[in-house]
């Protein structure tokens, strides 16, 4: 990897001037995904500030309800904290069905957020990639693509966002709060993560000198009543093929509200809101979330060898929703 | 005596190894040790047009960069040494590294970066700048077809293009047929330890510390190259982490490390990286293989025909043989195995986890299946009705055989009873289940060995042979085997290897490392004893003095009179009275078992390429050791020598998701002797979990416009982790097999992969009804 400078921030204050100071600095916490992304010369920080000493681990709830990870919580921590167990199992879920154990010991929420993507062109700084080297053209697009997005996508990248915890993020309409030398600001998940048009390597609205502090989930009682499901190429250690986020508020045999987000097949964090309209008000059954289904994946474009995802997507987020809903 | 041979006994090296004691091939910190990192080419085919180092040379630490420009050269491998791997083989042989500016694949080594630090050496080799000329590559089988021929033979002379009898009568007298044509996929061998290896000068003196499966053929491959006699290279490998194949052929940086030593006068380390074994070490062929049966009402087969294709690349040839066991696991009359092969530009295959039994097992043992489901039959008693009593192509004896025991007991541990032959109709919740199976097969290898056996005054005893222990176990069988011949216990064994100079020993490939150095410890040690004895009988002042040979007992070092036990001396009281400071025992046994016997690949063959260094001294000594001549008086040439097993598997297939889950494994193997029933189980799980790899998730994608390797990681290329684990039986016949040696023992490395993906093929099939005929069997393929 290209050297680089280690500086350790003592506060929130000093990490956000360093890395005000620097614009080739970056901040490292667990170092699961940027380290590799250095060994590769994707990343070639000149300085990186560790902001392991930073007062950023605790996970407490937020007044009115809901719940606030700080940034530096673990991924371990954030799965086995009980309030999130109960209040938003479908967030448990997201994160313990990502990476390995010791991964998750090591990944922090804040930096789950800034996850990069694992397209294989990406990683490899001798191929041409417009999100590593913007106007290189994409590999993927006419290369192997079998892992690649079907939502989201521009003819100037593919990638997928590899995050589950993002997915279950986008569901549950969180906030990332963040801190930059103008002080502090918060930004809708939804609109965290952007889109890639003609701008892949633009890949968050988070700017180069601000601090993640903090997730916030809101109150929302029926995510009591959600699930998350992840369809992969083999039982554990591995990205999703395709994978879905639910919450379903059901009374009687009627939907009253829906939270969906997809992921493993969108450029971001997918959430689908079509599909929540479909589900709003109609019968809990499976034609329903059939429906859904085909409301999520409407805008969806396949590439060579990654078409079935398409399928798959729909029917990962058909049993999703039995499972939320109660019918399987 | 308590035999020890047999027994689950704890690896000899276990506590080395998880403390991290134990020394591999990268471990070795010699002073002044300098790091090599290498520069490799991100094209498949053309010619480097322009080479710019002067960054790189300017970085601290570095101390030289090599290239073609300023490499020594070196010498082509010779015919007889670049012919079998256990000689010395080559990887590549017409792609000897840094000698000129052509490119063959993606990922060729094209310079090596030498300074203080491994990461100064790593960076640096980044800011090698280089340009190419690029050429159009070739990429796939299909695209090649009409380039493609027909191999006369495979490695160490294996026929690949076979026939017996009049194929075309047999499909015209067939009731039944199918046909159809089935893909694997490239695979690479991926052990946990990468290659790694330490050069270090001393005057023409060169030590070398490689991770291998071929001790001796690397250290031969490494001196030719150099233009150096073997003697002068000493190659040293204690312990690998696995190899799988890929450490069988002697690849580039093997001999980069000693160029960069000599170029920097400084000992040189060079580990391949994860991505970079993905490039330059070898991989499975990938195998299209057509297959097409025929049969009578009853299941008996008329015709086989199984063709593969397969590839190779430009600078040398090596054939997956995916048909050659065809030809002798069912009786039929008519039979056509063929195989024909195309150049691309990817590196050279190499063997490979049960090279060719693995991919083309799949193949036959699917269309089998294919078979079954026509005829209404069930697929164990197809495989009865063409049970092969003999081997069916050149008539001989097996010289043993208990495969219908292995399906007999196969069925009944996976639950066949409970298999309902019409796809879909068993279920379990939500998941349809499936039961599959098929045979597994490996030829019973085994090739010639010395070895060299000491007794201490100090009640221990040393065992050395130059082969090594991949990971499997060797040690420990070793001393097991030792410690029973010696009667003593076995914590006074201790077995060296992986040392030229060590007496010579096989190579590990072809599952043949016990059963070819197995004996000959054995051997070593019963020679060693009996020396000893003599001396006793004929020294008045033992217990023993003037009784007969035979009558003589040991346990735990202590020699008895077998009618009157209170006569007794011991191991070290005759070395002391004797006042010798040990006593030698040593073989040097020259079997095969192979088809090709006598040009097969054979380390320590007698005159085919030298052999360790203390083994030399030994030439012409074996024949004292009446142990070595009563081995090598049977005629092997009688019998055929081939491993078989059942493997039954259970699947549970989620129908909506695509997703395939392997719930039960069961594997009864006939092995001959089990020489050590955890490390035998351990190969048989081992080969089980990489058959699941295969069947469902395991492949390289090579990008399709460049043909540069696409998935270069273990995050890219999925092997089964924890989670995807069955319960695994596994279970042996233990029957020693009388012919093949002395202990009885075939070996067990590679035919646990070999039945594995065929019978989760045809699971699949039994839980959904589809057929899937292109390896991995992925969700997408299911949906």
């Amino acid at each position: 990897m290209h050297p680089f400078l280690l500086t350790q921030a003592q506060n929130n204050q000093s990490a956000v001037k360093a890395l005000a100071a620097n614009n080739k600095s970056k901040l490292i916490a667990g170092g699961t995904n940027l380290v590799d992304l250095m060994k590769m010369y994707v990343e070639s920080p000149e300085e990186l500030i560790d902001i392991n000493a930073l007062e950023l681990k605790k996970i407490e709830p937020v007044k009115g309800g809901g719940i606030r990870i700080g940034a530096l919580a673990s991924n371990t921590d954030a799965a086995y904290h009980p309030a999130v167990m109960k209040q938003y199992p479908v967030l448990s879920q997201a994160l313990l069905s990502g990476a390995s154990a010791q991964l998750r010991n090591m990944a922090t929420v804040g930096g789950n957020l800034m996850q990069r993507t694992r397209c294989p062109y990406f990683f490899n700084d001798s191929f041409p990639c417009n999100k590593r080297v913007p106007g290189s053209g994409c590999s993927a697009i006419p290369g192997y693509n079998r892992m690649h997005a079907v939502l989201g996508t521009s003819d100037k990248c593919i990638a997928t966002h590899p995050s589950d915890m993002c997915v279950a993020l986008a569901a549950l309409d969180a906030l990332v709060k963040v801190q930059g030398p103008a002080g502090e600001r918060t930004i809708p998940i939804r609109e965290f993560h952007v889109l890639p048009g003609d701008t892949p390597h633009i890949e968050t609205r988070l700017q180069h000198d601000e601090l993640i502090t903090a997730v916030e989930i809101p109150l929302l009682p029926f995510a009591t009543h959600s699930h998350y499901l992840k369809v992969r190429d083999r039982a554990s250690y591995e990205f999703a093929l395709a994978s879905a986020a639910v919450a379903l508020d059901v009374s009687g045999n009627t939907i009253r509200a829906a939270r969906i987000a997809l992921g493993g097949v969108g450029t971001k964090p997918w959430r689908a809101e079509e599909a929540e309209k479909v589900l709003t008000g109609a019968p809990n059954t499976t034609p329903t979330y059939q429906l859904a289904a085909t409301a999520a994946l409407k805008e969806a474009k396949g590439y060579k060898y990654n078409t079935f995802k398409i399928e798959l997507a729909k029917r990962t987020l058909v049993r999703a929703l039995a499972t939320a809903g109660g019918i399987s | 005596m308590n035999e020890l041979t047999g027994k689950p006994v704890d690896r000899v090296d276990g506590k080395l190894k998880v403390t991290g004691a134990a020394k591999y091939s990268a471990e070795f910190d010699l002073k002044n040790l300098a790091h090599g990192a290498i520069v490799q080419s991100t094209i498949a085919r053309g010619r480097i047009s322009l080479i710019d180092t002067k960054t790189a040379e300017a970085q601290p630490g570095v101390l030289a960069v090599m290239t073609y420009k300023n490499s020594m050269s070196l010498h082509q491998l010779s015919a007889e040494g670049g012919g079998s791997p256990g000689s010395g083989k080559l990887g590549e042989k017409d792609l000897l590294p840094l000698q000129n500016e052509r490119i063959f694949y993606d990922g060729q080594h094209i310079a090596v970066v030498i300074a203080e630090t491994f990461e100064q050496a790593e960076h640096a080799a980044h800011l090698v700048r280089v340009e190419y000329q690029v050429e159009e590559p070739a990429l796939e089988i299909e695209q090649q077809k009409e380039k493609a021929y027909k191999p006369e033979k495979g490695l160490g002379g294996t026929e690949v293009q076979v026939s017996r009898g009049d194929i075309v009568k047999g499909f015209a007298d067939a009731a039944t047929k199918i046909g159809e044509t089935y893909s694997t996929p490239v695979y690479h061998h991926n052990p946990m330890e990468p290659h790694a290896t330490i050069a270090e000068w001393n005057g023409d003196q060169l030590t070398i510390y490689d991770a291998t499966q071929s001790v001796i053929g690397s250290r031969n491959a490494i001196a030719q190259m150099l233009g150096m006699l073997p003697d002068k290279v000493r190659l040293i490998s204690y312990f690998l982490g696995g190899g799988f194949g890929c450490k069988g052929f002697t690849w580039a940086h093997s001999v980069l490390a000693p160029m960069a030593a000599r170029q920097v006068g400084r000992p040189v380390k060079i580990v391949l990286n994860r991505m970079q074994m993905f490039t330059s070490n070898g991989r499975r062929s990938r195998t299209i293989q057509h297959v097409e049966l025929g049969s009578g009402k009853e299941g008996k087969l008329t015709a086989i025909l199984h063709a593969s294709q397969v590839e190779t690349s430009f600078v040398d040839e090596f054939i997956e043989p995916a048909g050659t066991a065809t030809k002798l696991l069912y009786e039929s009359p008519n039979v056509d195995v063929s195989h024909s092969i195309v150049r691309l530009n990817k590196g050279t295959p190499c063997p490979t986890r049960a090279p060719g039994e693995a991919p083309g097992t799949y193949a036959f043992e699917v269309a089998l299946d294919e078979l079954a489901v026509k005829l209404n039959m069930d697929p164990v008693q197809l495989r009865l009705a063409n049970y092969a009593e003999k081997n069916p192509h050149d008539g001989h004896a097996w010289s043993s055989k208990y495969l219908r025991e292995c399906y007999q007991r196969g069925a009944q541990a996976i639950g066949w009873s409970q298999r309902n032959p019409v796809p879909g109709a068993v279920k379990q919740g939500r998941y349809l289940v499936g039961y599959g199976m098929a045979t597994a097969v490996y030829p019973g290898n085994r090739a010639a060995a010395a070895a060299k056996l000491r007794l201490y005054p100090d009640g221990r005893a040393v065992a050395a042979c130059c082969t090594q222990d991949i990971g499997t176990g060797t040690y420990t069988i070793l001393a097991q085997i030792a410690a029973d011949a010696l009667g003593l216990p076995i914590q006074q064994i201790e077995v060296k290897l992986g040392d030229t100079k060590l007496p010579k020993g096989p190579n590990s490939g072809g599952s043949q490392t016990a059963a070819s150095a197995g004996p000959a410890v054995q051997e070593a040690a019963l020679d060693a004893k009996s020396k000893l004895i003599k001396k006793a009988l004929a020294d008045k002042k033992s217990a023993l003095f003037g009784q007969p040979e035979a009558a003589i007992l040991v346990e735990n070092g202590r020699l008895f009179v077998q009618n009157d036990p209170g006569k007794a001396d011991t191991y070290t009281d005759i070395l002391k009275r004797a006042g010798l400071p040990m006593m030698e025992g040593s073989a040097d046994i020259n079997v095969s078992t192979r088809e090709t016997q006598g040009q097969e690949a054979n380390p320590a063959s007698k005159g085919s390429g030298g052999g360790g260094e203390e083994g030399k001294e030994q030439e012409g000594k074996a024949d004292s050791n009446p142990f070595v001549k009563q081995d090598e008086e049977v005629d092997r040439k009688k019998y055929s020598f081939q491993s078989f097993g059942a493997q039954f598997v259970r699947v549970l297939v989620d129908a909506d998701l695509g997703t395939v889950r392997v719930d039960k494994v069961a594997s009864v193997m006939d092995i001959g002797k089990v020489l050590n029933l955890k490390t035998a189980e351990n190969q048989v799980m081992g080969g089980a979990i990489f058959g699941i790899g295969m069947a469902l998730m395991e492949q390289t994608v090579y990008d399709p416009n460049n043909g540069r390797v696409v998935t270069r990681d273990l995050a890219d290329y999925l092997v089964p982790v924890n989670a995807d684990m069955p319960s695994f039986t596994v279970e042996f016949i233990n029957k020693p097999d009388p012919f093949i040696s002395p202990i009885g023992a075939r070996g067990v490395g590679e035919i646990g992969i070999t039945g594995i993906a065929a019978a989760i093929a045809n699971a699949v099939y039994n839980a959904t009804g589809k057929r899937i005929r292109e390896l991995p069997i992925t969700p997408d393929k299911l949906l």
